[in-house]
């Protein structure tokens, strides 16, 4: 063989992988490409094919000009389109294209372990947009395809095929799995950021807002994704009483509810016995609603409870959070609250809905006791022609009105929205209350799923000597709606998501064993935070872990997973063949040295075997075949591993 | 100052012991391992990947990295498995004249049942001999070592290496094995011309010449003159004969240290004294040698050739390996 540099990085890399490095490209970035403009998508693809076809007819590598330019033009391109060039998603294309570009230009080795390496930062961009178990496994199949591309390049003989680097990329992926394990579980935790998020980092987030005006909630009940989880210590409560508390309404302008901008904070909350304990697991919605069954009796870490019982995180929720919870189901609260805040609870806009001023007027006259009243105006609601539906006629300027007395079709921003405004027309103050009714239980691991599609509105009035009570109109309109959930209440007319509705049971039935298996994920895999892990500590014995002692335990527990990957590795450096063919002979020879006969130094196996065989002619025939076959292994040819074997069973079963 | 100290450091750490007889087996004790620039680098992108999961909250990001970083981890092991429990000994080696590289031989056994891939042989850490090594089996490397002066020539410590199987890790072993390699002294180029035959029992100064009498084509040898190169040939068929010639059988020539002008060196006289031996030999004569101290007697054929090349060779060293 010819004589090579002692370091190959300037080697010129083949076709076969220059192929490899553009598969796992294409394979990382290809959920990035989904999301990118589609002009990009075409330059990367044609950038690509390009590198392709050179590798194909072993042609150079375009000059650096060409490369730079197209580069410069890319960057001005992402620059126009996304109008700045850092953030999530232009970032996230900035590396993109400048990696493709890497790609066409990769000639050596040094070039194509560098782009190994790059695209396995590649990859971690990827969850950016996506943390799922699906996007998990595809990008460990990603790595573990740039691990064998790596390999690949490594080969400096003949060339072994594809299968060689593929077994030993997939061992050493196995092997460092215990490693991994214990340098996820023990690595110090930091809570991020460790610097300002781009503003678009948090796109694409659905929840409540702080607002409400008719047709607001429907694209959320639309939409079957999960708002949070709600695992209970104890029975479930009736789907009825589950009113998860989210924000509160007090401002109304004729059309649209909004939440005041200043709140105070809740002097103090509901005490005595908990009715249940439940722990909620809230997904990332970029607001600060907490959600809590009415009424929570407690806050959670790095949180706030205000004077409307709202439970306000102190930032933004943008990674799923975890709490604890207690709430009373049957609290009252606020009794005494100040004429100011009952003020506010009886605004209504000049000038609008006046049908229902006068209807309101009228019921007051009639009925001298609130309760009366509330009642008499649910059993409007019941009685009439009032239907619950998710595609109510659209409403003009006095939207109350045409919904009372002519569409009458609505759903429950509907219903407690006019019920509020009906209520502070006849003097009982009142507010809108946003959040998320009922939920599914998931029989699989038992926990209740809350979508948004459960997303639903209510009233509080305030009566004096309680407080604020619950009133659900919708409730009074269609019962099923809170008994049975939001699919038992529409007519089979209106559109839901698919799963929402109980139909398919097999699938539904699929549906939640999945995500039951989301939820363990979320919790254990993308949950695990600093404090989880503070918990995880707690647990294995260690309440005050100080720096100190995490780095100590995390050394030995790394040392122990490191030796363990050692000893596998190692394992087959010892068995070589002779040294078990030998071993054997030994244990033989030892065996009969027991029973009086120990072999001469100088004596060969033959000669030795022939002693044995008189001094005990009756194991004669087993020490014939012993050395026969030791003879045979050590000093004949065309001997297998085989072979090897059957001495060492023959060893075994001697005994003198 | 620095340098002995660090000569003495490696010694300790490397523990170079000079050459080793028979088999060297490369224990765990003997291979050592560092990562490669490579390695650093990878350990970076590891480290920005675990960056932007912290700052973006990705726990996945943190599991990939993890992943990664301890499969990089595991490569060392790989690394130093690739190596490590190979075994050792130096083959034969030919005799080269001074200016050739002589061509040392190494014999790797793999005597345990994982493949080895990718091992770098290296004498000069310039250049190296890449081969792979099957479970049971044995590769021969190659190291040349150029040849500079004549006498024995030792290889020096050799390097053995190797990246695989990701490149994040180098792990090398020494091997010093106790072999040398003969080295004639080159033959004088021009030459001088032959000296004059003697015709047997003592009728000197009546010989011819003993190379005009052309006998033959004969493939080209180093240290052939090229003046009995037969270009016409080589113009035809590109490849280098050398035209023989039959000397006189009963003629005795003798090349003698003492016929060789007095102005010349050692080296000198020893330079064309190997051109005359490799001139006589090419023509089938029979010659001997006269050195200052030792005389080889008339022979021919290649053994003689070896002895007297051989003699030259060691001429005035104060060793002579067996």
């Amino acid at each position: 063989m010819a004589q090579r540099p002692i370091t190959l990085n300037e080697r010129p890399i083949v076709a076969r992988e220059a192929y490899g490095l553009a598969a796992g490209f294409m394979l990382a970035s290809a959920a990035h490409l989904l999301r990118l403009p589609l002009w990009l998508g075409a330059l990367i693809s044609v950038v690509v094919f390009w590198r392709l076809y050179l590798a194909h007819r072993n042609l150079t590598s375009p000059g650096k000009w060409l490369l730079g330019l197209v580069a410069f033009a890319a960057a001005g391109g992402i620059l126009i389109e996304y109008r700045t060039l850092l953030g999530r998603d232009a970032g996230v294309a900035l590396l993109v294209v400048m990696l493709a570009l890497k790609l066409l230009e990769t000639r050596t080795l040094r070039d194509g372990i560098l782009l190994g390496f790059l695209g396995f930062f590649l990859l971690v961009t990827n969850f950016l947009f996506s943390q799922t178990i699906t996007t998990a496994l595809y990008m460990l199949g990603c790595a573990w395809l740039l691990i064998v591309v790596l390999i690949g390049m490594q080969f400096t003989g003949t060339w072994p095929g594809w299968r060689q680097p593929a077994r030993r990329a997939a061992l050493l992926l196995v092997q460092a799995l215990p490693l991994m394990l214990v340098l996820f579980l023990l690595f110090p935790r930091i809570q991020g950021p460790l610097w300002g998020l781009p503003q678009d980092s948090h796109a694409g987030l659905s929840g409540l807002s702080d607002n409400m005006s008719p047709g607001s909630l429907n694209s959320l009940i639309l939409s079957d994704a999960v708002a949070f989880r709600a695992e209970f210590r104890g029975r479930i409560p009736e789907a009825s009483a589950l009113y998860w508390r989210g924000p509160v309404l007090w401002d109304y302008d004729g059309r649209t509810w909004t939440a005041p901008r200043f709140v105070f904070n809740a002097t103090d909350l509901p005490a005595g016995e908990p009715v249940v304990e439940y722990t909620v697991t809230v997904e990332p919605h970029n607001k600060r609603w907490l959600f809590a069954l009415e009424m929570p009796m407690q806050r959670p870490p790095r949180a706030v409870a205000t004077r409307d019982m709202q439970l306000l995180s102190t930032t933004p929720v943008r990674s799923r959070m975890r709490y604890n919870m207690t709430s009373q189901l049957q609290a009252t609260y606020g009794a005494d609250d100040s004429e100011n805040v009952l003020n506010r609870a009886l605004q209504l806009p000049q000038g609008f809905n006046p049908r229902a001023l006068k209807h309101a007027q009228q019921l007051r006259q009639k009925y001298r006791d609130n309760r009366q009243l509330i009642d008499a105006v649910l059993n409007d609601f019941r009685n009439e022609n009032f239907v619950y539906t998710l595609s109510p006629p659209l409403l003009g300027e006095h939207a109350v009105d045409e919904f009372l007395f002519d569409t009458r079709r609505g759903f429950c921003e509907h219903y407690a929205s006019a019920f509020t405004v009906l209520m502070r027309a006849a003097g009982i103050p009142a507010r809108v209350v946003t959040g998320y009714q009922g939920g599914q239980v998931n029989p699989v691991s038992d926990y209740i799923l809350i979508r948004q599609a459960d997303a639903h509105a209510w009233t509080e009035v305030w009566i004096a000597g309680t407080g604020w009570i619950r009133v659900d109109p919708t409730a009074a309109v269609s019962p099923a709606r809170v008994e049975r959930g939001i699919a038992s209440a529409l007519p089979r007319s209106d559109e839901l998501p698919m799963f929402v509705r109980g139909d398919f049971e097999l699938l539904q039935r699929m549906r939640l064993t999945w995500d039951s298996v989301t939820y363990t994920w979320n919790q254990w895999v993308l949950g695990y935070n600093p404090e989880r892990q503070r918990q995880f500590l707690a647990n294995l014995g260690f309440s005050d872990a100080t720096w100190q002692k995490l780095a100590v335990l995390l050394f030995v527990f790394a040392g122990l997973a490191v030796l363990t990957g050692a000893l596998f590795a190692f394992r087959d450096l010892r068995g070589a063949r002779n040294d078990i063919v030998r071993a054997a002979y030994d244990r033989f020879c030892r065996k009969l040295a027991r029973g009086g006969l120990p072999r001469h130094p100088s004596e060969g196996p033959l000669v030795y075997a022939r002693r044995a065989s008189q001094w005990k002619p009756e194991a004669a025939p087993a020490i014939e075949t012993i050395t026969q076959r030791y003879v045979t292994l050590r000093y004949g040819t065309g001997a297998s591993e085989q072979d090897a074997r059957e001495l060492e069973r023959s060893v075994s079963r001697f005994a003198v | 100052m620095y340098q002995p100290l660090k000569n003495s450091a490696s010694r300790w750490l490397f523990q170079w012991r000079g050459p080793e007889r028979g088999t060297i087996v490369l224990v765990q004790r003997r291979v050592f391992i560092l990562p490669t620039r490579q390695g650093l680098l990878f350990a970076g992108v590891i480290l920005l990947m675990l960056t932007g999961s912290v700052n973006y909250d990705l726990s996945l990001g943190f599991i990939l990295a993890f992943l990664l970083g301890a499969a990089g981890i595991q490569t060392m092991l790989h690394t130093f498995r690739n190596l490590a429990h190979l075994r050792i000994t130096a083959g034969r080696v030919q005799p080269v004249f001074v200016g050739e590289p002589a061509q040392f031989q190494l014999n790797i056994q793999n005597t345990t049942r994982a493949d080895r891939y990718s091992i770098g042989v290296t004498g000069n850490k310039v250049t190296a001999d890449y081969i792979d090594v099957p479970a049971d089996s044995t590769v021969v490397a190659q190291v040349p070592v150029p040849a500079l002066q004549r006498g024995w020539l030792r290889p020096g410590r050799m390097t053995l290496f190797t990246r695989f199987p990701v490149g994040l890790f180098r792990a090398w072993s020494y091997a010093e094995p106790d072999v040398s390699c003969l080295v004639y002294p080159a033959p004088a180029n021009p030459g001088l011309p032959l000296p004059a035959l003697i015709a047997g029992e003592g009728e000197g100064g009546l010989a011819g010449q003993g190379q005009d009498e052309f006998s033959g084509l004969r493939s080209y040898r180093p240290g052939d003159s090229p003046r009995h190169i037969a270009w016409k040939a080589v113009a035809r068929d590109d490849t280098l004969l050398t035209k023989q010639f039959a000397g006189r059988a009963d003629a005795e020539l003798w090349l003698s240290w003492d016929t060789l002008p007095l102005q010349m060196t050692i080296e000198q006289r020893l330079s064309h004294l190997t051109r005359w031996v490799l001139e006589a030999d090419a023509c089938g004569m029979t010659y001997g040698l006269r050195l200052p101290s030792a005389t080889l007697p008339l022979a021919g054929g290649p053994s003689h050739r070896a002895e007297c090349l051989r003699a030259l060779a060691l001429h005035g060293t104060a060793t002579d390996h067996a």
